[in-house]
């Protein structure tokens, strides 16, 4: 147990998909516009990830090396396309707003990362623990980016109103905005690490 | 369990196995939220549409006709009744010079050619810049940026750069100019649909009409998709 749990810290801060392995970029830049959409597009990725870690690590004997790349893949959009057709009945409006970056969470690298260098490799209960330190490093990051671009560009955080719209700089809302603040999160985040 | 090799036969095995299994558990998800889709979606419209007309007791959806804009197209009329007297049309319009594409409105008009309220449905403009069209044609405190209650039988509606009446969105003249294009072409079908004298077709037909078109609306659908 005390095993998993490093796994999961590992994901969360030494390996942080966003801040440290930097994978994954595309949806990052693209889907932070606001604190809620970044989270909503961490939730989506951490399910597919634990998902498929789990499904893919019970897999791995039955698997053989020279087909495993299309098996994962096949996996790995199963869980996507589950989550889009759930979240279009029941949440459209978010779904609405994710737009396309639900369906290309298929070709987020840090899945198909994790089912390559950790969930072929070990045992169940590790692979989960590890989708969920991934996918929980994955939405922290993206709801911290989302958060401050929120703040910066509208002056609200999770649209609860900080300070009067005018002020915000409406750069943090568009797509430099997402550059700016990602650079700037990765030099705190390694500040502290090295610390 | 030792790994399995990777000789043909193994290979075929497991991916089709695989697929196979995949396959099942995707079509068993999609027919549990086939329903729920596919009444989020009629739920949306079904917002839309009694957010810009006035209160109404019938079922516009049902009832929705196509009317030409006058430009080659035709455009989804839902007519909002009240008992048997007609109180606005819902139009669902749009236009293809957006900043970014694609902009598609709902607008109601009343009966006497005014603008009751619109709903942006769908678009694609910068949020923060021609996002804003969302509410800023219906601010009531600025009436020289809102269109609610204008009458467009005396003209159809132009931002004040090209010498119309409405002031555009600041730093969004496309889409301004997009939106109101669809807007006048909402008003363009409105108008025929009620020169044409709707009300006079008996309502057998309009029943029978309005299956047809929901079926047409529901390929669209699926073609869009």
């Amino acid at each position: 147990m005390n095993n998993n749990f490093k796994v999961l810290i590992n994901g969360i801060i030494k390996e942080n998909p966003t801040f440290v392995l930097l994978l994954g970029m595309c949806p990052t830049l693209a889907t932070t516009s606001s604190a809620i959409n970044g989270m909503s597009m961490g939730l989506a990725t951490m399910f597919v990830l634990i998902c498929s870690n789990m499904v893919i690590s019970m897999l791995k004997n039955v698997i053989p090396d020279m087909v495993r790349i299309p098996a994962y893949i096949v996996v790995i959009a199963t869980f996507v396309t589950i989550i889009e057709m759930v979240m279009n009945a029941y949440v459209p409006a978010l779904a609405d707003s994710l737009g396309i970056f639900i369906p290309l969470i298929v070709v987020n690298c840090i899945v198909l990362g994790r089912a390559e260098a950790f969930a072929s490799k070990n045992g169940v209960f590790a692979s989960i623990f590890d989708g969920a330190g991934m996918g929980l490093g994955f939405t922290l990051s993206l709801t911290v980016l989302g958060a401050v671009r929120e703040l910066m560009g509208t002056g609200k955080i999770f649209s609860m109103n900080i300070y009067p719209e005018q002020y915000g700089s409406l750069l943090f809302v568009l797509a430099p905005g997402a550059f700016i603040v990602l650079g700037y999160l990765i030099a705190i985040f390694n500040k502290l690490q090295h610390k | 369990m030792a790994k399995l090799q990777s000789t043909f036969k193994n290979m075929f095995l497991s991916l089709s196995i695989i697929c196979l299994t995949v396959a099942v558990l995707l079509a068993q998800v999609n027919k549990m939220t086939a329903k729920p889709i596919a009444d989020a979606k009629a739920m949306k419209l079904q917002n839309a549409i009694s957010e810009v007309v006035p209160a109404f007791d019938n079922d516009p959806v049902a009832e929705a006709y196509r009317m030409a804009d006058g430009q080659g197209d035709s455009l989804l009329v839902y007519p909002a009744r009240k008992g048997d007297e007609i109180v606005g049309y819902a139009l669902s319009s749009y236009s293809n010079n957006g900043f970014s594409g694609n902009i598609q409105i709902m607008i109601g008009f009343d009966m006497n050619d005014r603008i009751v309220n619109y709903a942006v449905l769908q678009h694609a403009e910068t949020p923060g810049l021609g996002s804003k069209m969302t509410e800023w044609f219906k601010n009531p405190e600025k009436p020289s940026q809102s269109i609610l209650g204008r009458d467009l039988s005396q003209g159809t509606l132009a931002v004040s750069k090209d010498g119309g009446e409405v002031d555009a969105i600041t730093a969004s003249t496309i889409t301004s100019r997009a939106f109101l294009e669809a807007v006048n072409k909402a008003y363009q079908a409105y108008s025929e649909s009620r020169e044409d004298g709707y009300s006079g077709a008996s309502p057998k037909n309009a029943a029978e009409k309005s299956n047809d078109e929901a079926e047409e609306i529901k390929k669209e659908e699926q073609s869009n998709e």
